[in-house]
């Protein structure tokens, strides 16, 4: 009989239509890192965020439901991401509370449900990272991973073991880089500041790279670094640790 | 005060754009986070405090209406006087009322944030009573005209260089030639300046960090001992409180005390904190003849047993405003009304009504730092998104952002539809940014890219090609 846990990926809608190689690296990842088989299920689109903040309750729960659905039938659900993977771990039993089809279930998937590096670490406790990876690198902690899930030393236990990579903290490292979801196109100028600063904290690390595990933070902090002529790349945490960091770098020409 | 809050997006643009206001916030973004971060890290149980801070105030909310009476029949018992104002209006009318039977000409007032919510500056000079403040940021405010711009430090918005300005315009009487170049040179002017004012001031109106039920007593910190000389010099001391700031006894008080001050400046305790438990006795050898005790409500108890009952739990030490990256870069006035900043975003709603504050919810990137750091863990994003839902079942924002939303539920709901639109889109996409890998300018995004480059997708969606792999 066999021992292998069933985990369930929870790609993500932006990992989705805009980086694929990052959901190939979480598969990678998790397989590699205990007696794991990686599914992902067809029927996920979104964790319902847009709707959640931006007070459409109705359309939240409705895919709150989708996902549900989909992913409690797995041992294990993980988010290459601390914002869709906070959703479902932290408030999907909050947004499904007064569903009695679904409060007991939400609880139960929320208890499943781990951002990527997490699960790597605290349940995988896995320590076998063999990538390889030349160049210093700075870390940005998404908002959701830091304060939603105290999500800190994970990625950089795991990072630590990459060969040839030097680490550099990213000083003032707690706030928010501005992206913040449709924040950013709401209020486009104080976002813009947020991330004014945020590049400037990255450009002084001296680093080559900024890895985050957030493609949201990302898109918005490679975009910026980019208008700014930095030569500073943006990537995925997942691509450098499976050692899949060969394509170009988020905003980067092939 | 006149609410701007409906008037956020235009507050900040002004905001963005204020050399000198942006000048000002530096030391927001620096000096109140190191100092907080030092004092926690010098006091091993703070968690646990903040969790005991919590409890006690949640233990207070769920029996508000007892602990108030309690404090009423000790406040008489003492010899004072209780007023009970539902509304600011009320307010205004019963502190007219005590100023005028006293003959008052003047009053000098400690730091109180009820009294910007009822308007008492504007409703005591328009009836030909002088208003005063007598901290030093309130003071210079005053002169300026303007509201306080944080809970804690109201003129944070202002340089140093614009203080010497006012003071040279308004003490027109001193000499022009006058060195103000130091800091130290601009407080003691206005300590010279509100000295005279503090012993010919006939009612002293002060607020109240802490009312405690037990005693009767109020509390209040000060950095200035302003506080001290406007409730002790004067022959009538009002306190001005919502009725939130009870506390059952002194105990209680000395907890909240030990996070008040860390949380806000980051010192143990503030240089002043000060009892107040009645008028003069006749063994005292100072205080006011007339103690009074105006406690407001002004929205507050609707709020009791509702999604927002968490936000009275507010100790008011502004933790949240130096912490908040939005208010870091906008500063206090562009949230329009008395409170600003996170708890502010959350407050003004429910107090003057979301429809008129419907901006400030929106303007948050959820980051959760505010409640990181709220002393007695307020879940202020979630209250956030609470008035966001409000405002979105009231239709309060533009047919557009609704649309959207409800268009992406749609698609997100369909998963087959869905993967045929992002296979579409990760494909367009792709084929016109992927040799550079980026859009400088794309239509409908222009909110992005006004700011930054929308980096362009790898080019296949991740489902196409895992569903290809396997």
């Amino acid at each position: 009989m066999s021992e292998r846990k069933r985990v369930g990926l929870f790609v993500t809608c932006l990992v989705d239509l805009y980086r694929p190689t990052v959901g190939f690296a979480a598969i990678a990842l998790i397989e590699r890192s205990g007696p794991y088989t990686v599914d992902v299920p067809e029927a996920q689109t979104c964790c319902g965020q847009p709707g959640y903040n931006s007070g459409d309750k109705e359309s939240a729960l409705a895919i709150a439901r989708q996902v549900v659905t989909a992913f409690e039938g797995f041992d294990y659900v993980v988010a290459p991401s601390g914002s869709c993977g906070g959703m479902i771990k932290t408030h999907y039993p909050e947004l499904l509370a007064g569903d009695p089809a679904f409060a007991a279930r939400a609880r139960t998937l929320a208890g499943k449900t781990y951002e990527l590096t997490q699960f790597l670490r605290d349940v995988a406790r896995w320590d076998g990272v063999t990538a390889a990876f030349a160049k210093s690198v700075t870390y940005h902690d998404s908002c959701s991973s830091l304060r939603e899930l105290q999500v800190k030393r994970q990625p950089r236990e795991l990072l630590a073991k990459v060969g040839g990579l030097s680490f550099k903290e990213l000083p003032n490292g707690e706030p928010c880089c501005g992206f913040g979801g449709t924040f950013c196109v709401k209020f486009p100028d104080i976002s813009n500041r947020m991330v004014e600063d945020k590049v400037a904290n990255i450009a002084a690390t001296g680093a080559d790279v900024v890895l985050a595990a957030d493609m949201g933070c990302l898109l918005n902090i490679a975009g910026k670094l980019k208008r700014a002529g930095s030569k500073v790349e943006a990537r995925h945490v997942a691509e450098v640790l499976a050692g899949m960091a060969d394509d170009a770098a988020i905003g980067e020409g092939q | 005060m006149q609410s701007t809050a409906h008037l956020f997006k235009d507050n900040v643009t002004r905001a963005l754009n204020d050399q000198h206001l942006q000048q000002a916030l530096g030391h927001v973004r620096t000096k109140f986070i190191d100092k907080r971060q030092q004092a926690m890290a010098a006091l091993p149980e703070f968690e646990a405090l903040r969790d005991a801070g919590r409890d006690l105030k949640n233990h207070v909310l769920s029996r508000l209406d007892e602990y108030l009476v309690e404090f009423e029949g000790n406040v008489k018992k003492n010899g004072g006087h209780v007023h009970w104002a539902a509304t600011p209006a009320e307010a205004r009318r019963i502190i007219l009322d005590i100023c005028r039977s006293a003959g008052a000409r003047t009053v000098t007032k400690g730091k109180t944030m009820v009294g910007e919510e009822i308007g008492i500056n504007d409703h005591l000079a328009a009836n030909g009573i002088e208003p005063i403040e007598t901290d030093l940021g309130e003071y210079i405010i005053q002169l300026r005209g303007e509201p306080p711009s944080h809970i804690i430090a109201p003129s944070v918005h202002v340089t140093k260089d614009q203080v010497e300005e006012t003071f040279r315009k308004v003490h027109s009487d001193l000499d022009p030639n006058r060195n103000l170049s130091e800091p130290s040179s601009l407080l003691h002017e206005a300590r010279v300046k509100l000295r005279g004012r503090f012993i010919a001031a006939d009612v002293g109106i002060t607020g109240a960090n802490f009312l405690i039920a037990d005693s009767g007593t109020t509390t209040i910190v000060t950095n200035e001992g302003n506080g001290d000389l406007t409730q002790t010099l004067p022959r009538i001391h009002i306190v001005l409180a919502g009725i939130e700031k009870i506390v059952p006894s002194i105990e209680d008080a000395g907890l909240l005390l030990r996070l008040l001050a860390r949380s806000a400046t980051g010192q143990e305790m503030s240089a002043y904190t000060t009892f107040s438990t009645g008028p003069r006795r006749p063994e005292d050898v100072d205080g006011p003849d007339a103690f009074h005790v105006v406690l407001v409500d002004n929205g507050r108890s609707k709020l009791l047993g509702t999604e927002f009952e968490e936000m009275l739990r507010c100790i008011r030490c502004g933790a949240c405003l130096n912490h908040c990256p939005i208010y870091q870069n906008v500063g206090g006035h562009a949230y329009g009304w008395v409170y600003a900043g996170p708890i502010g975003a959350i407050t003004t709603p429910a107090l003057i009504g979301i429809e008129h504050a419907a901006p400030l919810p929106e303007a948050s990137s959820l980051c959760g730092r505010c409640e990181s750091v709220c002393p007695v863990r307020i879940p202020i994003p979630k209250m956030l998104r609470a008035w966001r839902e409000e405002a979105f079942e009231r239709r309060l924002h533009g047919t557009r952002a609704r649309w959207a939303l409800k268009l992406w539920a749609a698609l997100a709901t369909r998963p087959v539809l869905y993967r045929l639109a992002t296979r579409i889109g990760a494909g367009v996409l792709g084929a016109f940014g992927g040799k550079r890998g980026r859009f400088t300018k794309l239509p409908f995004t222009e909110a992005w890219t006004e700011h930054r480059d929308l980096p362009a997708p790898q080019g296949r969606t991740f489902m196409a090609m895992y569903r290809g792999k396997r």
